[in-house]
């Protein structure tokens, strides 16, 4: 007994030696980028989520097909426009729930991922006697249908974004920032016919159905020559574009359905007070349990040490993303940690009291406890399955209900374990090794 | 010696009256839904050069009246005096109508206007997180039940002590709900996403409580220390009453450092456990196993002895 008290006692040293080193020092590994992953609540950053308009996606290629091209294209935007650690997400069957951590322009990050960025180029519009319609403020009108040419095959091809190789930007010295595209060999010839067709004739460059300028093509534009485009771009605006058009345009229009953004220097000072606050709480909790249950509190305050640092080292490895919610769900899991063991003390006094012996009273205590602890876990452990589950399936705030319950389910099993073997192991040594047996250090008058 | 059982009737008609109060305010103020729930745009603006708090109110109605003529006459401004912001709280805005916003303040106040938006909903979505929480609640409670009727299988009519547990567990959520629905009122308190985290938390409190008074009940249920089931149930009530007392006064110290210290963006979510830890004691000790009493002896009239068609004759 004695034995497998101490085989017990170095398994939960070793163990919790592996646990501390993995978060030690908390600077560098528990705060640093291996240590815990901080929600988009509490370090601050961006979500979106958009809505895609299924029914204008090209009808050769389903749903999901469309909607995985969309994700592809909207990571390849985030990619290039420098966001660490992005994470893009479908959700459902139409949504797309895009977190960006630490991106404070929003409203940048915005028109760049959900933009279309249909390119197309368009020719005037001619009346019946070949002159030039004219809106009522006297300017062009274009055709609604890109301008097309004779590819390479011999078939009628519309020249889109799709041909395009690369997309960079320039500044022109008369112009400002424009966009300078090269096409693909197919894509450069459609192009030399285009301008071929229109020479001395106002051709007109579309973003997503809307003008963005309609320069004069003064000479037709060899295949293999790069084009520009001009739109009194700011320097921003035409890298926006530039990556939009690398990316290639998005299959269905987005439309943005929701959107948070947390200030990082919002919330830290908020969250500084906060986590002082627990501790306070936490400390008059373990002052509590030492003044009301002496000995047995101790040992409670140590396995509870241990319990912390256990659950840290597991939201670190795994690693679980920490939100407010997810630390809602730590509390009350450490609640439920601390009444474990109040359940065994009260029940192990009760033992003392009617007059067993030290070692006894621990047994006794710990085998009555075991059943209303069993019982009272497994319910929460069955709510939070329900809740992961429902959870994952839902929308914006999915992470919100959700990592409540992980982080529950995790305290709870860890709570379990503290109290049954972290616990009463030491509670057995301490008893067996006969150095404290009055029945006061136990909390008990006799 | 606390007489749970004998007393049973005015602590019962005291949880009547607070979850009556708490229906009825329910019913009548209605909960404020925050934009999580309701749906919307928040802004805040930041003019530069910032608005001194003197000028504040004389550039609130300018404000107002510029956002009204936008379109959004339905809009809630506040000044907030720390940040020399403007909080603001509209229906449902596209980006592009944000950024239209942020031009036309531009040219109308003549200053550098930022505008940042902390949240967004579009309603469909708000009504979605709403139900979905709704029916993971729901849910989750179903299966509790069903799992505290296995647990107590061995026990006459295992239903009941799992309805009761449920029972506690509505009581709770009730009560807080309902004194929300009164501060949404008084103080202005809104609902949000941190609400419900708050009332699945106190779901879990709730359900703890009443397992452990309920197992103590089985165990001395088995032993048999009594014929009278009442008697069998206010010991062990008596007999949890520490444990109850230690447990939630532990979680108290937590929960109260953290509502009179904590930051402010979880004030209202820790006053939601503060409330349901209240409660969720009060019905684990005074709500469940009475209730469990009265329905294992059907006096189902005991507990009505001020209306007079329910006196049973001695």
């Amino acid at each position: 007994m004695r034995k497998k008290n101490i085989y017990l006692l170095i398994f939960i040293l070793v163990l919790f030696g592996f646990a501390l080193q993995s978060i030690v020092p908390f600077n560098t590994k528990l705060m640093g980028p291996e240590g815990l992953t901080l929600g988009l609540d509490l370090k601050g950053g961006s979500q979106l989520l958009y809505k895609a308009d299924l029914s204008q996606k090209d009808p050769s290629i389903t749903d999901n097909e469309a909607m995985s091209s969309v994700i592809e294209k909207i990571q390849r935007r985030v990619n290039l426009y420098g966001t660490t650690e992005p994470t893009i997400q479908k959700q459902g069957a139409d949504r797309i729930l895009v977190q960006l951590p630490g991106v404070k322009d929003i409203s940048e990050a915005i028109s760049l991922i959900g933009k279309t960025a249909l390119l197309d180029f368009r020719e005037q519009k001619l009346d019946e006697s070949g002159d030039p319609v004219l809106d009522d403020k006297g300017d062009w009108v274009f055709e609604d249908e890109p301008a097309k040419a004779k590819g390479r095959d011999g078939q009628q091809r519309e020249l889109t974004g799709e041909y395009l190789k690369l997309a960079r930007t320039n500044v022109d010295p008369y112009k400002g920032p424009v966009v300078v595209i090269e096409w693909d060999s197919e894509g450069g010839y459609l192009f030399e016919q285009i301008t071929r067709q229109n020479l001395q004739k106002p051709l007109a460059i579309f973003l997503d159905d809307e003008k963005i300028s309609a320069p004069i093509v003064q000479s037709v534009i060899m295949s293999g020559t790069p084009a520009q485009i001009e739109g009194h771009f700011t320097m921003d605006g035409a890298e926006a574009l530039a990556i939009q058009l690398n990316s290639g345009a998005l299959d269905v229009p987005l439309e943005i359905i929701g959107q948070e953004n947390v200030d990082p220097t919002l919330g830290a000072d908020s969250i500084q007070k906060s986590k002082r606050a627990a501790i306070i709480g936490i400390i008059l909790l373990l002052l509590f349990m030492l003044i009301y249950y002496r000995l047995p509190g101790l040992i409670a305050c140590i396995s509870l040490g241990i319990y912390g640092v256990f659950m840290l080292a597991i939201f670190s490895a795994f690693p679980v993303t920490l939100t407010l919610s997810g630390i809602a769900g730590a509390i009350l899991s450490l609640g439920m940690a601390v009444d474990a063991n109040v359940l065994i003390f009260e029940r192990m006094k009760d033992e003392l009291r009617s007059g067993r012996t030290l070692g006894a009273a621990v047994e006794a205590g710990f085998n009555r406890a075991w059943s209303a602890i069993r019982d009272s876990n497994i319910t929460t452990f069955i709510a939070c399955a329900v809740l992961i589950w429902l959870g994952t399936s839902a929308t914006f705030h999915a992470s919100m209900v959700s990592g409540f319950a992980i982080t529950l389910f995790i305290g709870v099993a860890l709570s379990m374990f503290t109290a049954i073997v972290i616990t009463r192991t030491f509670l057995r040594l301490v008893v067996a090794s006969q150095l404290i047996t009055t029945s006061s250090a136990y909390g008990v008058k006799r | 010696m606390i007489d749970f059982l004998g007393n049973k009737r005015w602590f019962f008609l005291i949880s009547a009256i607070a979850v009556l109060v708490a229906i009825v305010s329910l019913a009548a103020l209605k909960l404020q839904p925050g934009i999580d729930f309701s749906g919307g745009t928040s802004i805040t603006i930041n003019f530069t050069p910032q608005i001194e708090h003197s000028e504040s109110p004389e550039f609130q109605s300018q404000l107002r009246q510029e956002i009204t003529e936008f379109g959004h006459p339905e809009a809630i401004i506040q000044f907030q005096k720390e940040s020399s912001n403007f909080l603001i709280r509209t229906k449902f805005m596209s980006p592009e109508e944000v950024n239209e916003l942020r031009d036309k303040l531009k040219t109308v106040f003549q200053r550098e206007v930022e505008i940042s938006v902390p949240l967004e909903m579009s309603p469909t979505i708000a009504s979605e997180t709403a139900r979905n929480a709704g029916i993971a609640v729901i849910i989750a409670a179903v299966a509790m039940l069903f799992y505290i009727a296995w647990a107590f299988r061995r026990m006459p009519k295992p239903f009941r002590w799992s309805t009761c547990a449920i029972v506690a567990l509505i009581h709770d959520i009730l009560i807080v709900v309902g004194i929300f629905s009164i501060l949404g009122r008084t103080a202005n308190i809104e609902v949000d996403a941190m609400f419900i985290t708050g009332l699945l938390t106190v779901v879990g409190y709730s359900i703890n409580n009443t397992v452990v008074v309920f197992d103590r009940i089985r165990e001395n249920l088995s032993k048999g220390i009594s014929h009278d089931f009442a008697v069998i149930v206010n010991s062990s009530l008596l007999e949890t009453l520490g444990r109850s007392l230690n447990t939630s006064l532990t979680t108290l110290c937590v929960i109260l450092a953290l509502f009179l210290f904590g930051g402010t963006t979880i004030h209202n979510f820790v006053l939601v456990l503060l409330i349901g830890l209240l409660a969720g004691t009060y019905s684990s000790l005074f709500i469940a196993g009475p209730l469990l009493v009265v329905w294992e002896k059907g006096k189902w009239g005991e507990l009505l002895p001020w209306l007079p068609s329910f006196k049973k004759p001695v």
